[in-house]
């Protein structure tokens, strides 16, 4: 039986479907037609093995891993990040490759897509481009004790 | 209003105590956590008051903890332990099966309470309410905050016993709404609650005792969310219990459909806990595509809070027509304003609204990105737990102290200014976190004393300043109203349980046999939980990567 009660449910309902399935298929559609995506697994690594593996032996330091596309390891530890500034030509497509020394902390570089958490013993891994020269502050913003706010530090973007 | 207190079974009193005690426990909780929530407003605001703090609270990221632990656990969860027995007790109409069970449940939680609470006050549990490994506690925190969910398993278990005997005395007999959604809240938190008491048990006490060296911050982390995020239904469903069983008859109506309203309640046990992932989009060590699943299942449980705003918004609009209402937007001046137990309750409603959409976007798996742990995220659940969930308990208590005390409400207007006031804060401040928050200013940090944070005066600085500052007011106008009702007030409370009459709720016959059962919908909530997490810890188990505790380094 159709009556008034039941045509304003089925009129509140249907939408309450209909929106949030609209929006799922918006996020599916920027996750594989755009292909931006979140972290996924990238491996193990122990702590104490982290100054003598591949790439974290080397943090800052950029390396080209293909036509204007570089990758860079980051070691976050209590309360510095391991470079404090990296400087990458403008239009590179740049790969953070990070991991932890000892308690969690983030990583947020402004501006971009790059907001990552930083496990010990997991390694990390986000891509950005950066179109635009200028300065990208990065921050922690996983709370990792007493010095937490003062971790920080700069990716410069320069003119190629 | 009629009192109803004649009625009424005189043993069903024997709750009271009980409800008292709790509410007791989170009233203080809340008072105390009202302190250091001014100084985080402060410091957001580029004003450091932590140094006037000390030697109490020593630093910024104690009294962070403080606040955290003390807001959104204690005073959530021991206001629920003493409304959900009263709930139970009133709509069933019969006595707790148990009021010794009870009462072991109350001084299991507050023992629990104690012992965490010594650690947080001596600087020894700068964890934050999340206590991530490695960052290692002591050992009394993690008990303690175990002890509290021990007893909220108590209390679980003698509402079930109460539920059950119920209905040996009523067969075939409809369970009333209330209940019916206190039992939906109980059945997903302990089915919830496993995921943290599997990370307290077996990670995280034995290695803060010392007899394991190493934990895998992973999987602790995942544990937790298992649990992380469907206790934020635990803490909102006493809210949604108020807003269907009780706002119609504060109102002075009846619920719009009571069907729709089980169907939300089901819709909690089967999808509040297969999303814990969408805390961890930005985790190392977990898959893309099972993140994606949490996004679709996370879109899933917000179906039921749509449903919500439709039926509490239809039955409050009928119940204003009742009594005399007429047009599309005139109505609402026939609605009982001049209550605070409802007008409270109603402001809680409206914070509700952009707080759940704000979690879409927390949900939405790349788009998460942009808001991942900024002040984004903390404006959300203050508008959803700080605000709608706060906002109705004190509103209920607006009734429930009256009831219990039989002391009548002192300063009724005042009583109806409080929600206001705190509304007109909440919405300055928490858009004001939203927006930060987009501009990727990170959440939980020192920013008053962060060096590579410019805060500019603007409209952001003066809205948090004038925001968080209003909030406090609000909460010290409640505290002074409640108190001046318990030592004050002179005038015999003229209250009554604002439950529906039987007969009244809804018609019970138009429950269809679907939505007064509950074997189907914990089998699909167990179903939707194993394949939303069984890949998850398979992985983990396989990779595991444990690494040392670190004490102290705050």
């Amino acid at each position: 039986m159709i009556n008034r009660k039941t045509l304003l449910e089925l009129g509140w309902i249907l939408p309450s479907i209909a929106i949030p399935v609209g929006m799922l298929v918006a996020v599916i559609v920027s996750a594989f037609g755009m292909m931006i995506h979140v972290p996924s697994d990238e491996g193990t690594i122990l702590p104490a093995a982290i100054d003598s593996t591949p790439p974290f032996d080397q943090p800052g330091v950029l390396r080209q891993v293909g036509p204007n596309q570089y990758e860079v390891a980051i070691v976050a530890q209590i309360w510095v990040f391991n470079p404090r500034e990296i400087r990458v030509p403008a239009g590179a497509e740049v790969t953070f490759v990070a991991t932890s020394r000892d308690v969690i902390h983030g990583l947020d570089i402004e501006g971009t897509n790059v907001n990552v958490m930083l496990i010990p013993g997991r390694i990390t891994r986000q891509n950005a481009i950066f179109k635009e020269p200028g300065v990208y502050r990065f921050v922690c913003h996983e709370y990792c004790g007493a010095g937490h706010h003062l971790m920080f530090g700069q990716i410069i973007v320069e003119e190629p | 209003m009629a009192t109803v207190s004649t009625e009424i079974n005189p043993q069903l009193r024997t709750v009271h105590r009980l409800t008292a005690a709790f509410i007791a426990v989170a009233l203080v909780s809340l008072a105390i956590a009202n302190v250091p929530a001014l100084f985080q407003a402060f410091d957001r605001a580029g004003f450091n008051l932590y140094p006037y703090a000390r030697p109490v609270i020593r630093t910024y990221y104690q009294g962070l903890t403080i606040h955290g632990v003390l807001n959104v656990l204690v005073w959530t969860i021991f206001f629920l332990s003493g409304f959900f027995p009263f709930v139970t007790v009133y709509a069933l109409g019969r006595p707790l099966a148990s009021m010794r069970l009870g009462w072991i449940a109350f001084w299991v939680m507050l023992g629990g309470l104690v012992l965490a609470a010594i650690p947080i006050f001596a600087n020894t549990a700068t964890v934050l309410y999340t206590f991530y490994a490695p960052l290692q506690a002591s050992p009394a925190y993690y008990i303690g905050l175990t002890l509290v969910v021990v007893g909220t398993w108590l209390i679980g278990l003698d509402i079930l016993l109460t539920w059950r005997a119920w209905r040996r005395e009523n067969p075939g007999r409809v369970t009333p709404l209330a209940v019916f959604g206190t039992l939906a809240t109980y059945a997903l938190w302990t089915i919830a609650s496993i995921g943290l008491a599997v990370e307290m048990l077996f990670l995280l006490i034995p290695w803060s005792l010392g007899i394991v060296d190493t934990v895998d911050p992973l999987l602790a982390r995942t544990l937790f969310w298992f649990t992380g995020h469907p206790i934020v239904y635990f803490w909102l469903l006493p809210a949604y219990v108020s807003w269907y069983a009780m706002i119609p008859r504060l109102a002075g109506g009846r619920l719009f459909s009571e069907p729709m309203a089980r169907l939300a309640f089901l819709f909690f046990v089967l999808y509040s806990i297969p999303v814990g992932l969408h805390h961890q989009f930005s985790d190392p060590g977990i898959g893309g595509g099972i993140k994606l699943l949490h996004t679709f299942m996370t879109f899933a449980v917000f179906f039921p809070s749509l449903l919500t705003y439709f039926n509490v918004s239809a039955s409050i609009e009928t119940a204003a027509r009742l009594h005399g209402g007429t047009g599309w937007v005139k109505w609402v001046r026939n609605l009982p304003w001049g209550n605070p137990a409802f007008t409270g309750q109603v402001m809680g409603m409206f914070l509700f609204v952009p707080g759940g959409i704000s979690g879409l976007t927390n949900a939405s798996y790349n788009v998460n990105q942009a808001i991942h742990n900024t002040t984004w995220v903390v404006g959300h659940f203050h508008l959803t737990v700080g605000g709608a969930v706060t906002l109705t308990f004190m509103a209920t208590t607006y009734w429930l102290i009256p009831y219990l005390t039989g002391r009548a409400l002192w300063g009724r207007r005042l009583a109806v200014a409080q929600p206001i006031i705190f509304f007109v804060g909440m919405a300055m401040w928490s858009e004001t976190m939203h927006r930060l928050g987009l501009e990727s200013i990170p959440r939980r940090t020192y920013l008053s004393q962060a060096p590579w944070f410019e805060n500019e005066w603007g409209l952001n600085r003066i809205l948090l300043l004038i925001g968080g500052p209003t909030m406090f007011v609000a909460g010290v106008l409640y505290f002074v109203i409640i108190i001046m009702t318990l030592v004050a007030s002179r005038e015999p409370a003229r209250v009554e349980v604002p439950l529906a009459r039987p007969g009244e709720e809804g018609s019970h016959e138009q429950v269809p046999k679907l939505l007064d059962s509950w074997r189907p919908w914990l089998i699909g909530s167990v179903v939707l939980i194993a394949i939303a997490y069984l890949p998850v810890f398979t992985h983990l188990l396989r990779n595991i990567s444990s690494v040392p505790g670190f004490a102290g380094i705050w």
